[in-house]
């Protein structure tokens, strides 16, 4: 039996490497309108390298002339019978194309907007995109839909192809038209087009040589164009990005599996596990080979599915994000994205759905839509829904601490696709503005620490004092009158008898808080500090009065589970209009001149609590009012 | 890392998704270049194991030497073999045109495989550049209960996140080759130095550029002998691949109505 099977006498010593293997693969998507001449293209491009295969002409031609029309080139990727009857193209295809120097991979994209998900689908695997506009039509929805898109996807080489010159009679004039509208579109997006080329794909002007027709155009046929780009770079120079997949254990080895999305990894390097923020050193980086003859690898980089073992058994799980312990992601439960909505339901406020991000999979909740982007001319609306094919920028909530990143510094782990029921209905990318990375706040530097056991329970103070202690925790916007009520409660409260204490922003910021400035993790790191400093007070036996903006429900939540169930959130309530007439402080005149940057309301967001303890509403009742409302609340609550 | 190195490293990951994503999975051994490769990149990607089930859908018309190929290599890799027997002829639809129809007991072979064993996964070694219907596939893709894929419309597919959230009775067709190309399976063939059934090297002047059935696959005209001289053979050929398989070109749609039904 032995003798029928060839082992292969080859080595690599034997037989360098040839060529191909180290060959660039490029890939290159066509995308553009419907009816604007891709797939044509893309099969006079692959005609133009010399790429089709012995027959395919001939087939096409039959096929062609069954249907009763002229060749039709767009039959080479247009492979369903539905696609050529219609003459449309419904799902994208790839086809190689035999190029000098380097392989080259294009992928046609469906142009009408029935079929956006599969645009996506072939969009999101190219290093660099040939727009194409027909002069005649020049630049409509789709073309400018798919520029955005480019954009989201993280596409930055575009060249734009005005095509069906012919139908214009080869007009320079008509050429500078579109080429000046759709760099104007382009531009305000931030893309730049490598460059605009005028062709005719069908009868090959400008594809593979040079156009007779148009010798006013002096630039490189689309051929050459492809030259023009490059592969897209890995992500090796990035901080380390390591995404668990799985944990294996088929022998005695604990396999932890997965893909470097960026960075490095080697052997006694220390790695942080997050959300669960556990770390321990890499012992080994595992590897197969037939024989077992390989000495396993030291080091491995972006790109590589690599399997690594720990120093310690630490619990690790599929969505953890491994990375180095100076440059790890960050760790929030609120983030804001800017998404595309591919879903047959519109994506609502409130939704529930589920985000993978890497290997993570969270349930999230849709916590605003700030704005949605009208693609066409880029004017921007409020809405309470998004709708297919609708691009927005909206804020969602987990319901437990996740890692990520910004797409701007790190595109890997700084995009998700967003699931709705069963489907994947849309993908987003990453930006913190205006939220806090929490990974300080939620991380215990110190160890060895043991809790002092108090000799005098909680309710012997609360005898002695004659009511409990607790937190009333003030939560609104500026100009709500929190302040204005702490003061009156206090003093009210005191003249009952109470042990009562306000802490309020302005004073803890002079003492406790002097080292904190603005920037979002101070504003957060200030917000844990009082609730701490409240939660030991409340412990005291005192009630005790907070009085901040806390504009994020995380530092809340933090806050109250900081002093468990003696924490009371109320929503001193106004609208915005109402707080900017009042405007205490002049701080709204300074937030819409633009001299106070991220101002809550204006240019910060304000999470309004979901299910508060109690809710004031100052701009329906006088403050009086709203302080009774307050004693009736405490003299009911903090009875013993 | 060069060309070969992404792509194991791509297809490692489409395998390792496709174990912890989903209950019960299989992959499709045909014996040919293109499936050892895939057996290949499983014991790459699993540290030496292959930790779901091979299945040959065996029609019982495979040359001698790809069955003694099958018998040596599931031992010597240590692979859990599925082998039934594909339906007979006479169950298979009669409309279709008859190379189409002895390709067809395969998809037979593999819906009964499906329910035997109740296998919501199977990993199939499928090519973009082989065939213009597969090279609109998708990395996963869904087939309903009675295994036909609907491809016209087919779920979105970015960032390497793949759909795998169905509801009960779709089962996934999962192709970690996709994205490869004749010419790199043989590099990698080569760089591995895989052991392949030698119908693949001529002999008399012929060799098999695409291995099938016997009856349904014919040899193609070459001196190429060893690897490197089916490299070169390959950089210069202006043939498609599956030209010897004969079902492919029958009629306009034979491809499309067998993908539909559930050909691989």
């Amino acid at each position: 039996m032995a003798e029928n099977v060839v082992k292969l006498q080859s080595s690599p010593a034997a037989s360098p490497m040839p060529s191909h293997a180290h060959k660039d693969l490029l890939r290159i998507v066509i995308v553009g309108h419907v009816d604007h001449g891709k797939s044509t293209l893309v099969g006079r491009l692959v005609y133009d390298t010399d790429s089709l295969p012995e027959g395919k002409f001939e087939s096409i031609k039959a096929m062609s002339e069954r249907r009763g029309m002229p060749f039709e080139w767009a039959f080479l990727m247009d492979a369903m019978q539905a696609e050529r009857d219609q003459g449309i193209t419904i799902d994208t295809a790839q086809i190689w194309l035999k190029t000098k120097g380097r392989d080259t991979v294009i992928i046609d994209a469906p142009g009408h907007k029935e079929f956006l998900k599969n645009m996506v689908t072939g969009a999101s695997q190219a290093d660099a995109a040939l727009l194409v506009i027909d002069a005649e039509e020049g630049v409509r929805e789709q073309s400018r839909r798919h520029g955005y898109l480019l954009h989201l996807l993280g596409i930055r080489q575009v060249a734009v192809v005005v095509n069906k010159m012919d139908l214009v009679n080869h007009s320079q004039d008509r050429f500078h038209t579109v080429e000046q509208e759709i760099r104007k579109y382009l531009g305000s997006i931030g893309v730049t087009p490598q460059l605009v080329i005028p062709v005719s794909a069908r009868n090959g002007d400008n594809m593979g040589v040079r156009s007779a027709n148009m010798p006013w155009y002096t630039g490189p046929t689309v051929v050459e164009a492809l030259e023009h780009f490059s592969p897209t770079a890995s992500h090796g120079d990035l901080p380390l990005r390591f995404p668990v997949q799985d944990v294996y254990k088929f022998d005695e080895r604990r396999i932890i599996a997965g893909r470097i999305e960026s960075g490095r990894l080697s052997v006694g390097d220390t790695l942080i596990f997050s959300p669960s923020n556990k770390s321990a050193k890499i012992k080994t980086i595992e590897n197969w080979s037939p024989d077992d003859k390989k000495a396993l690898p030291m080091t491995a980089q972006a790109g590589q599915s690599v399997g690594i073992t720990l120093d310690e058994q630490i619990f690790v799980e599929r969505g953890d994000i491994a990375s180095h312990v100076a440059h790890a992601p960050i760790e929030t439960e609120v983030f804001r994205a800017r998404v595309f909505w591919l879903g047959r339901e519109p994506l609502k406020v409130g939704g529930a759905y589920k985000v993978k991000l890497g290997t993570m999979e969270a349930p999230v909740r849709v916590q605003a839509i700030e704005r949605v982007i009208d693609t066409t001319d880029l004017n921007t609306v409020a809405a309470p829904q998004v709708e297919r094919n609708q691009v927005a920028e909206i804020v969602l909530r987990a319901r437990r601490m996740i890692a990520l990143d910004e797409f701007q510094t790190h595109p890997r782990t700084g995009r998700f696709v967003i699931v709705d029921k069963y489907d994947i209905a849309g993908g987003g990318i990453i930006s913190m503005e205006g939220y806090a990375d929490q990974r300080e706040l939620i991380t215990q530097r110190s160890t060895n620490i043991t809790r002092v056991e108090h000799a005098i329970p909680h309710a012997e103070r609360w005898r002695r004092n004659g009511h409990k202690g607790g937190v009333i925790w003030m939560t609104g916007l500026s100009g709500a009158c929190k302040s204005t009520l702490a003061v009156a409660l206090e003093k009210r409260l005191f003249e009952k008898g109470y042990h009562t204490y306000i802490l309020d922003g302005d004073n803890v910021r002079h003492g406790l808080n002097a080292n904190l400035g603005f920037s979002p993790e101070d504003r957060a790191e200030n917000i844990r500090r009082v609730g701490e400093v409240a939660a030991l007070f409340a412990q005291a036996g005192v009630i005790v009065i907070t009085s901040f903006i806390s504009p994020y429900r995380s530092d809340r939540e933090r806050a109250r589970s900081a002093a468990g169930e003696h924490f009371h959130e109320i929503h001193v309530k106004a609208d915005l209009a109402t707080c900017e007439a009042r405007d205490p402080k002049g701080l709204y005149k300074k937030a819409r001149s633009g001299q106070i940057l991220e101002f809550t309301g204006i240019s910060a967001p304000y999470e309004a609590p979901e299910e508060p303890e109690l809710t004031v509403d100052t701009a329906a009742q006088p403050a009086d009012a709203c302080v009774d409302t307050l004693i009736a609340y405490v003299e009911r609550n903090f009875r013993i | 890392m060069n060309r070969l190195d992404q792509l194991e490293a791509q297809s490692i990951y489409i395998l390792r998704e496709a174990f912890n994503r989903i209950d019960r999975i299989a992959m499709l051994w045909s014996l040919g270049k293109d499936s050892n490769v895939m057996v290949w990149l499983s014991k790459k990607a699993f540290f030496g194991q292959v930790p779901f089930p091979v299945m040959h859908l065996d029609t019982g018309l495979e040359f001698p030497e790809t069955y003694a190929f099958r018998e040596r290599y599931a031992k010597e890799w240590n692979l859990k073999l599925i082998a039934d027997a594909c339906p007979p002829l006479e169950t298979i639809d009669d409309s279709l045109p008859p190379a189409s129809r002895v390709a067809a007991r395969k998809t037979a072979g593999l819906k009964e495989a499906v329910e035997k064993y109740q296998l919501n996964g199977i990993i199939a070694g499928i090519r973009r550049d082989e065939q213009s219907m597969r090279a609109k596939e998708r990395v996963f893709s869904p087939r309903n209960a009675e295994g036909t894929w609907d491809f016209r419309d087919q779920p979105p597919e970015f960032w390497d996140q793949y759909k795998t959230d169905y509801p009960p009775g779709t089962h996934l067709r999962i192709h970690p080759l996709l994205h490869w190309t004749e010419l790199d399976i043989w590099r990698y063939i080569q760089r591995e130095e895989m052991p392949l059934v030698p119908l693949y090297f001529a002999r008399n002047g012929e060799r098999f550029r695409s291995l099938g059935e016997i009856g349904i696959t014919f040899p193609i005209k070459s001196t190429a002998s060893t690897v490197e001289e089916i490299i070169a053979e390959l950089e210069v050929t202006r043939t498609e691949e599956r030209a010897g398989r004969a079902m492919d070109h029958e009629s306009e749609d034979a491809f499309e109505r067998l993908r539909a039904d559930g050909y691989m």
